[in-house]
């Protein structure tokens, strides 16, 4: 993993936990406070920063401060521009419902959605989304009230180990709307017309981003489904 | 991931004037470089990030009728752009058959043309055999694992196939791609984009350092009406193509005016299957006729030990393709 990569003592070791605020983060709060009002300046002090590649190791580039609205909230984080999106919410942000699974592209685990658009959070840059909105799985529920399809993956039993249910979660909730929206798929018999209904066939293709190694597949399926048909709902 | 250094281009012309430093890689949807990145086997200095560059994530018509794709149009938003599917909807297929909802989300076209290989010993720097990846190392893939391999312009050097979906529809189309660089701008045939390994593995693709792709046009739609792209893959979606189709027809009753026929999956690039479709233009759609097509396109197969299924599955996904994009329901070979 790229974590093996990391030299030591950088400041991409993992160390914050959910129940153990670290050190690390307690810097991150203070400089966050203390960096909003530079953040608009960073590309002009970028310029000078690229340097000509050598043989020898290369040098951490400084972190910078990179501001993400995550769920509603800004978080105003000091990252070098190699952290990854993902790593940016778990390892930085301490939002550690965003699961890494493979971290190449793979399997969806980390399933976020950037300004409304579903992505894997492992295979961009957190530098590429400053300014940008950002919901997680944290994200989905208000106040405390759990999404429809929080509900349907409930009721329907869409889990077992859960490790992919985040990222099933983000990606179910684009998903339908993606489909409101008239999207085609690959399964979608004539891309020149709107897809009249959801059949199985598209909700699995629209999923298929998403990997469940427990094979929760037919239970998925039915939550997703549940919550088109509006069968969920405040039931 | 090694360190990198980072700016965020506003303009082509700046962003061209960044990428004169040395090791320096622009990044659009980073599917595949961020992939390749840590991996180890790109390893970029300087990123360059084009995703804000003004006025190339736009879509729009032509004088000539045809259609402009900007580069940094997202694969999600070229597929499902109303023009594209009314108008072309073999792209918007190829699209939509390529990897998931999420990358197609972040993937740009400009991005897709520069995809690098998915083979698994260009992939793994523990093997030290990979011409593409380490010039003159050898390849290990020749007698290695060569499945999802090439049959069709393989040399001694590599056996690796181009992954795009979209690669594929768009040589079928004949689309133009469009590159600036600080010496201006030109354009390049999609066919005569991306390049046959020959003794050069380590390069895809004509275009040249310091060159960054604006846009690929499409000429005026001919082909709305009868074209289809069949992907066979070893899973049902979320898998790169063993064999794929681009089909696209001119039809006048049965007799087929023109048909433009492109492979994916079978070579280094883009494989426009020539003499099947100069024995299937002028003719009557008959089984017979594009059974015999079909097996000329593959006369100068040259499978792997571990790829002979392939010349009998691009042959038979010819025969499908056709049939689909024709609108015939006739059966497969």
């Amino acid at each position: 993993m790229s974590r093996n990569r990391v030299p030591p003592g950088s400041d991409d070791e993992p160390n914050a936990t959910p129940n153990k605020p670290s050190r690390r983060r307690f810097l991150q709060s203070a400089a966050a406070a203390a960096t909003v009002g530079v953040a608009p300046h960073v590309h002009a002090q970028n310029q000078p920063a690229a340097v000509p590649p050598s043989e020898a190791p290369r040098a951490p580039e400084p972190p910078r401060p990179v501001t993400l609205n995550v769920n509603g909230r800004a978080y105003t984080l000091q990252l070098e521009p190699r952290v990854t999106l993902l790593d940016a919410l778990r390892e930085y942000a301490g939002l550690m419902g965003t699961k890494k699974g493979c971290d190449r592209g793979q399997c969806g685990a980390c399933t976020v959605m950037v300004e409304g658009r579903r992505i894997n959070s492992c295979l961009t840059l957190a530098v590429m989304h400053d300014g940008e909105a950002i919901t997680t799985v944290e994200g989905l529920a208000s106040n405390g009230v759990l999404s429809p399809i929080q509900r349907a993956f409930i009721e329907h039993d869409a889990f077992q180990c859960g490790y992919c249910t985040p990222g099933q979660l983000c990606s179910a909730t684009a998903m339908l709307s993606e489909f409101g929206n008239g999207t085609a798929s690959t399964v979608t018999a004539d891309v020149r017309m709107h897809p009249a209904q959801l059949s199985d066939d598209e909700i699995r293709e629209r999923m298929s981003g998403n990997i469940c190694r427990c094979g929760a597949y037919a239970n998925i399926v039915a939550a997703v489904r549940a919550v088109h048909d509006g069968s969920t709902g405040n039931a | 991931m090694d360190a990198i250094s980072y700016e965020r281009a506003v303009d082509v012309s700046s962003a061209l004037r960044a990428a004169q430093q040395p090791g320096t890689m622009f990044i659009g949807g980073g599917t595949n470089l961020l992939d390749l990145m840590k991996g180890g086997v790109e390893q970029p200095v300087h990123l360059v990030d084009i995703t804000h560059l003004r006025g190339l994530d736009t879509i729009g018509t032509l004088p000539d009728g045809g259609l402009r794709i900007g580069a940094l149009v997202r694969n999600s938003d070229a597929a499902n752009h109303a023009l594209v599917r009314e108008q072309y909807p073999l792209l918007s297929q190829a699209f939509l058959a390529g990897a998931s909802p999420q990358l197609r989300n972040m993937a740009t076209v400009g991005g897709n043309l520069m995809q690098r290989t998915r083979c698994g010993y260009f992939y793994d720097t523990a093997f030290s055999q990979c011409n593409k990846r380490q010039p003159g190392s050898g390849c290990a893939s020749i007698e290695g694992q060569n499945r999802t391999h090439a049959i069709l312009g393989a040399s001694s050097q590599c056996v690796a196939v181009n992954p795009s979906d979209m690669s594929v529809a768009l040589a079928a189309l004949d689309a133009v791609v469009r590159v600036s660089s600080l010496r201006g701008e030109r354009t390049i045939p999609i066919t005569e984009f991306h390049r046959l390994p020959a003794d050069r593995p380590e390069v895809d693709t004509t275009l040249q350092p310091g060159e960054l792709i604006t846009a690929v046009d499409l000429p005026p739609p001919l082909f709305s009406d009868h074209s289809h792209y069949l992907k066979v893959r070893d899973r049902a979606s979320y898998a790169f193509a063993l064999v794929s189709v681009a089909a696209a027809l001119q039809m006048d009753g049965n007799t087929v005016r023109t048909a433009h026929i492109a492979l994916g999956g079978v070579a280094h690039k883009p494989w426009r299957a020539s003499i099947a479709e100069q024995m299937l233009s002028g003719k009557p759609l008959s089984d017979a006729n594009l059974r015999a097509a079909a097996a000329a396109a593959m006369g100068e197969a040259q499978p792997l030990s571990g790829n002979r299924f392939k010349v009998q599955l691009a042959q038979r996904s010819i025969v499908r393709a056709v049939n689909q994009a024709a609108g015939r329901t006739g059966g497969v070979a």
